[in-house]
């Protein structure tokens, strides 16, 4: 399969905090829809999320077929400017994306 | 993937099957597997105990952001935010979804309990967000209606 995933990923900091927001291009289908014959289209979601600054691992989040389509993420880690931050996700049919950023 | 995954559970259950002899029992086999992945638990209390959580107290340190009105339910954005220390790991439930499992964020070192996602919603339903801090679960919940026909409301 050679679809492609974009992954976009913005880091910013203030006051010591570190706000890291993302964004993957993922049609996320929860195998409970049916195209126009009545078949089930299979579950297609991304099930783990790996976000690292400075090759520490700040955040693993699992997620389920619940989580949007396009998934956005956001959360904030104390840190500073100059850190490489690192997101890399693995979706339930082994691809594989990720995205790094230095925080300004 | 999926294929490896499903013939270890397939195996999984018909050894622990035919290890207990009926039909019924691989019944069971099967709730344990559920039990495994909490994604795959298709009610709110099954869920709860597949990610092991017994009980939960409710907590006005943690907030669960969201609309009173999904315009969209495709698309409901979500936060869960904690005031709480020592915050491991912060859970978000949506009780009325077909899997309510929605997604778990292990927190790391250094980073804040908050937590902003975006979610599928079925139906009109409580969001619940469950936050460890020590050992201990704590959680908040906020209703979500959803209108459909995209009106708006």
């Amino acid at each position: 399969m050679a679809k492609k995933f974009k992954t976009r990923l913005k880091v910013k900091e203030k006051d010591g905090r570190v706000n890291v927001k993302a964004i993957v291009s993922h049609p996320m289908l929860t195998g409970l829809t049916k195209d126009k014959k009545g078949n089930k289209i299979p579950e297609f979601f991304i099930q783990e999320v790996v976000i690292t600054a400075n090759d520490t691992v700040i955040m693993t989040a699992n997620w389920g077929p619940a989580v949007s389509k396009d998934p956005y993420i956001s959360l904030d880690y104390a840190g500073k400017s100059g850190d490489v931050v690192k997101l890399a996700w693995t979706d339930n049919q082994d691809n594989k994306g990720e995205a790094e950023k230095k925080v300004k | 993937m999926k294929r490896r995954k499903f013939l270890k559970n397939t195996l999984a259950i018909t050894a622990t099957g035919a290890a207990l002899g009926t039909g019924l029992v691989s019944g069971t086999a099967l709730a344990k597997e559920e039990k495994a992945n909490p994604f795959k638990a298709t009610s709110l209390e099954e869920a709860l105990k597949a990610a092991g959580i017994t009980e939960h107290e409710e907590s006005d340190k943690i907030t669960v952001k969201a609309p009173d009105l999904a315009e969209n339910a495709a698309v409901v954005p979500v936060e869960v935010n904690s005031s709480l220390e020592d915050v491991s790991e912060i859970r978000i439930f949506i009780a009325e979804n077909p899997t309510p499992h929605a997604a778990n964020f292990a927190m790391g070192e250094g980073s804040e309990a908050i937590v902003k996602c975006r979610f599928k919603m079925g139906k009109s339903s409580d969001v619940i967000g469950v936050v460890k801090s020590g050992d201990k679960y704590y959680s908040a919940k906020k209703a979500v209606k959803v209108t459909k026909g995209g009106c708006g409301g």
